[in-house]
């Protein structure tokens, strides 16, 4: 199990590779984010953007799976407090497979629970051509020894 | 004629609407994307941060895109005078998302937001930047998740 001491700074963690299905895309939209763009190829609204792309509350879903299959459910996470940016960088499509990674860019102890460790990440997420879709700059909470 | 980006001013706040989070979706949408075991298990949850089964921050903010496109911009048409519907593309980012507080299965959140500011593309005649500031509360009145949105939208 990964605690606090684990994530020095410049330490990345790989992400992916996923395989993007439209089945997947159409099926996020239907629940959080009805648009036509998101739903409907043959859309007008979908034309406007070259064709299905996938919601980006989704492409923000996917990467928290693929962080959690990496390394989070394998650490001492205490959840996360917030977000400084998220940039959805460029459309996620159908058949896009994503890889990427998270990275250590700073670590601190928390001022208020000397039990825990505030680490920023970088992660980011780009497709099969190297584009990059996804860019976001946070904080998670990792204790910082395990619980007896 | 009166688009919708003309009538759009600073300042104008809107509720988006409201969403009692049940412990099955809250459990059925982590399994799927954040399956972390707060939001999984009450035994484990109980010696998180949180204190008890939450939901994911993500869904928090799931369920505000699905309200803002099922309510929240039609809730605009009340407020403002405008001719034509405006159509709305996709967001380039958002920022300074912050998950203030868990919410637990039974909670009843209700997001409102408020108009920041409005501005044309530099690079894409036709098309324009609307940005607020969202805000999500629980049935306390406490804030439970607030970000900075951005989205575009055809000016004319």
């Amino acid at each position: 199990m990964l605690v606090f001491d684990d994530f020095e700074i410049g330490r990345a963690f790989p992400l992916g590779p996923k395989l993007v299905t439209s089945q997947e895309i159409i099926e996020f939209a239907a629940e959080f984010d009805p648009q036509p763009f998101h739903l409907d190829p043959e859309s007008p609204q979908a034309e406007l953007v070259g064709g299905l792309i996938a919601s980006g509350w989704h492409t923000c879903a996917m990467v928290m799976a693929m962080m959690c299959e990496s390394y989070l459910l394998n650490t001492a996470s205490l959840g996360s407090g917030g977000l400084e940016s998220i940039r959805w960088l460029h459309p996620v499509r159908p058949g896009d497979t994503l890889t990427g990674e998270a990275k250590v860019m700073d670590r601190r102890v928390s001022a208020s629970n000397p039990k825990m460790g505030i680490v920023t990440f970088a992660y980011g997420l780009q497709n099969q051509d190297g584009t990059k879709v996804l860019a976001i700059n946070g904080t998670g909470f990792v204790r910082k020894n395990l619980p007896a | 004629m009166t688009s919708f980006f003309d009538a759009i001013k600073p300042g104008l706040e809107r509720e988006i609407g409201s969403h009692t989070f049940g412990r099955d979706e809250i459990i059925a949408f982590a399994k799927k994307f954040d399956p972390q075991p707060f939001h999984l298990n009450d035994e484990a949850a109980k010696d998180s941060l949180f204190g008890a089964l939450c939901a994911s921050g993500w869904h928090v903010t799931a369920i505000w895109m699905r309200l803002n496109i099922q309510q929240g911009r039609g809730a605009f048409s009340g407020l403002l005078d405008y001719d034509k519907e405006p159509v709305f593309g996709p967001s380039p980012g958002i920022r300074n998302l912050r998950w203030l507080h868990p919410v637990f299965p039974g909670d009843t959140i209700t997001y409102r937001s408020t108009t920041a500011n409005k501005r044309l593309s530099p690079n894409r005649p036709g098309w324009g930047m609307l940005m607020s500031s969202e805000a999500a509360t629980n049935q306390n009145g406490r804030l439970v998740c607030r970000f900075d949105g951005a989205v575009t939208l055809k000016v004319g």
